[in-house]
């Protein structure tokens, strides 16, 4: 017995001898660093790798692996790896998410080490970016991405309706009647929002807030979903999917990107899936509603976990991998927060498919006044709450109405919690 | 006979280990280490768990603070008081039962068919089987576009003039739509199961029925379903056990929707543990499950004695 446990003894200290070997080669500065995000695509995922080879250059005993996750399930996977005991080091937070993530104490913050990394000019950060990252004065999350929604508009397929090409100064009435044209004359669908697919509703913050609608209250308390301008909004978009055929229904899909459609509202880093000479194209800026002019962003931060393994490292690399440098770089994929990076000029440099006056009109002035899509505490659970509620907003002959106060009546007492 | 019983105690080793490793001890320790794999896996990977998710029922776990908190019976009282649940429950029973009714009859149905001595059996007898070996989610993805409002079965149903409904989207199209997805896709399994049976009933039987002037129906249920009852009985725990387990299905085809008409039991926990990462409420649901299989399990194998032959 006593021989088994000083085997048991012996066995624990060479254990624990191995797991005191690794922290201090961390304390030395090793460190195997492992970010998520939730993009496969090949360009950015070489752009990441060049970013990150630049890094590991000055620091040789550090590595960096970019670990894509689905879009669709990112933020359980990210909190499944978390819950597990493998959480990565970085991580991409969506900004519905934002709240639960900043709230929670998940994430370190980074104010102290931007401030003193040499050159990194925090200031720089605009407020609107940052206002969703912070908690208490301090940054939890840089805000890598603030991209703006616009409109990509199919020319080739206005011009089979006898449409008019579309300008930038137009209404949701204009929208919806050449959306329902294009459907009545080719038979491709009209006006698509994307990702929305009656199922994702925080993308019809694009056209709801053209009627000066909101989902809930500025302190995230009070539903709104059952004021008059949401019920306007909403009929509006009953409307156009069921009567006027202008959106397409539900269980009917219709890619724009593969000529499916006349019109798809979405942000710009999606003009990437534009294939060279597939179609003539545009982007302009959102219709105006009843309620004027308007813009709405959609944003993404980037976070060191706490329970992350080397935070200090995460940090050092989250400083270099958004520094003014490489933020410029990153500028070609996801609109900058830098405010000396918000010009149309700059941008146009890195942004091959889009001209100077549609990333003036649709990304710089966007973000200067857009509205950030919803976002809560509790997320999830209200993102699903909602989704249930507003199915039966999606059939012919709905009480639009009733069906928002339902909604308010079911996700009131989880914005009050 | 003294001398024979003494002499190999005098010859034989004196030590204990032959006495101890008796032919009883031997073939003992071959079997436990015969079924030690088997064990250690269960205790692993089934009994440690399942003593782990007893232990997280009891806690709040907020995965993003790295909070765990002892709760006592806080999970308990919120299920008992969760408005949510009586519609999962409902949801989860329709579909139960649906599947059960649906994928039996019609793999017996298939079975009968397919058990006649005619030229092509074995390329349908194939054909029923082969979407039992295709990947769930590759399968349950190309029935998601096949469903779309402008998808190939509306195509098809167009073609003869029938104005299909938009399956997804209406409570109850979704949750007929969801069961049959899964009865197409298992049919084939409890199809082979009843064909082997059938094919193991006495032909002599049938022969002393006819001559007793029994007709094809009485044969059937004379004769045919009282012999392959074993194997109803065998396929319906299957059939439950496997539909109380459905996931992949509802997380691609509906999210539970529209509404929660087919939100059941198991995608409603994952929702509580892995979106809304309420991991102690979710382990709850979990123990709710494991408590409803197990029932069930446990009713339809007592039930075996009235009505499967050679149990009673």
């Amino acid at each position: 017995m006593r021989k088994h446990l000083a085997l048991a003894v012996a066995a624990t200290a060479v254990l624990a001898g191995c797991g005191g070997g690794e922290s201090a080669g961390s304390a030395d500065g090793k460190a195997d660093l492992r970010m998520t995000i939730w993009t496969s695509n090949e360009e950015h995922l070489a752009l990441f790798d060049e970013i990150a080879a630049g890094y590991t250059e000055t620091h040789p005993d550090v590595t960096v692996k970019f670990d894509p996750i689905p879009f669709e399930s990112y933020t359980t996977t990210l909190t499944t790896q978390i819950a597990g005991g493998n959480g990565p080091d970085l991580a991409w937070v969506l900004e519905d998410s934002a709240p639960d993530f900043v709230g929670s104490g998940a994430l370190t913050p980074l104010t102290e080490t931007l401030q003193k990394t040499e050159g990194y000019e925090l200031d720089d950060l605009s407020d609107s970016a940052t206002a969703l990252w912070k908690n208490d004065g301090d940054l939890y999350a840089y805000p890598f991405s603030t991209s703006p929604f616009g409109v990509f508009v199919n020319n080739d397929l206005l011009k089979e309706a006898g449409q008019k090409s579309v300008t930038g100064d137009w209404t949701w009435d204009e929208a919806f009647a050449t959306a329902a044209k294009v459907h009545e004359e080719t038979g491709e669908a009209g006006i698509v929002v994307r990702d929305f697919d009656f199922k994702g509703w925080g993308n019809l913050a694009t056209v709801w807030t053209g009627w000066g609608a909101r989902a809930w209250s500025e302190d995230g308390k009070t539903c709104e979903f059952n004021r008059p301008p949401m019920v306007a909004a909403m009929t509006a978009l009953h409307q156009a999917v069921f009567e006027d055929e202008a959106m397409p229904g539900p269980g009917t899909t219709a890619d724009f990107f593969a000529g499916d459609a006349a019109m798809t509202i979405t942000q710009i880093s999606r003009a990437s899936l534009l294939e060279e000479g597939a179609f003539d194209w545009d982007l302009v800026p959102l219709p105006s509603g009843p309620s004027g002019d308007y813009s709405v962003v959609g944003q993404a931060g980037l976070g060191v976990l706490k329970q992350g393994a080397n935070v200090a490292a995460a940090e050092e690399f989250l400083a270099y991998f958004t520094s003014p440098e490489n933020s410029e770089k990153l500028a070609q994929f996801f609109p900058p927060a830098r405010t000396s990076q918000l010009s149309a000029e700059t941008m146009a440099k890195s942004n091959p498919l889009l001209s100077p006056e549609q990333l003036q009109a649709v990304v710089v002035e966007g973000i200067e006044g857009g509205v950030v899509k919803p976002s809560h505490t509790d997320s999830a659970q209200i993102a699903q709450t909602v989704r249930s509620s507003l199915d039966p907003l999606w059939k012919p002959g709905a009480d639009v109405q009733g069906v928002l106060d339902g909604v308010c009546q079911q996700i009131t007492p989880l914005l009050g919690s | 006979m003294t001398l024979l019983t003494d002499r190999p105690s005098r010859t034989s080793p004196p030590a204990s280990k032959s006495t101890f490793w008796t032919i009883a001890r031997r073939e003992n320790a071959a079997g436990w280490l015969f079924i030690a794999p088997q064990v250690a896996g269960t205790v692993l990977f089934v009994l440690v768990p399942l003593v782990l998710v007893g232990w997280y029922s009891l806690h709040e776990w907020n995965v993003l603070a790295g909070d765990f908190t002892w709760t006592g019976g806080d999970n308990y009282r919120q299920l008992a008081e969760d408005q949510n649940l009586p519609k999962v429950l409902a949801a989860t029973g329709l579909f139960s039962v649906g599947l059960l009714v649906l994928n039996l009859s019609l793999a017996l149905l298939l079975a009968v068919l397919l058990n006649q001595k005619l030229r092509g059996t074995v390329l349908f007898r194939t054909l029923f089987f082969s979407p039992v070996v295709v990947s769930m989610v590759a399968w349950t993805i190309v029935w998601g576009f096949l469903l779309q409002d402008n998808g190939g079965i509306n195509g098809l149903l167009d073609t003869i003039g029938v104005d299909g409904p938009n399956w997804l989207r209406g409570d109850v199209t979704a949750m007929i739509a969801v069961i049959v997805v899964q009865v197409i896709k298992n049919v084939g399994l409890n199809m082979v199961l009843f064909l082997a049976a059938l094919q193991g009933v006495p032909g002599d039987l049938y022969e002393a029925a006819k001559v007793d002037g029994a007709g094809a129906f009485r044969r059937f249920r004379s004769i045919t379903v009282p012999m392959i009852s074993p194997t109803i009985l065998l396929t319906s725990i299957l059939t439950v056990v496997g539909s109380l387990q459905v996931f992949a299905q509802i997380a691609v085809l509906t999210q539970g929707g529209p509404g929660t008409s087919t939100t059941v039991l198991v995608y409603y926990l994952y929702q509580q543990a892995f979106q809304f990462h309420q991991l102690g409420y979710g382990a709850t649901l979990s123990l709710l499950l494991f408590g409803i299989v197990l029932a069930l399990t446990l009713v339809q194998w007592q039930m075996r004695r009235k009505w499967v032959f050679h149990e009673s």
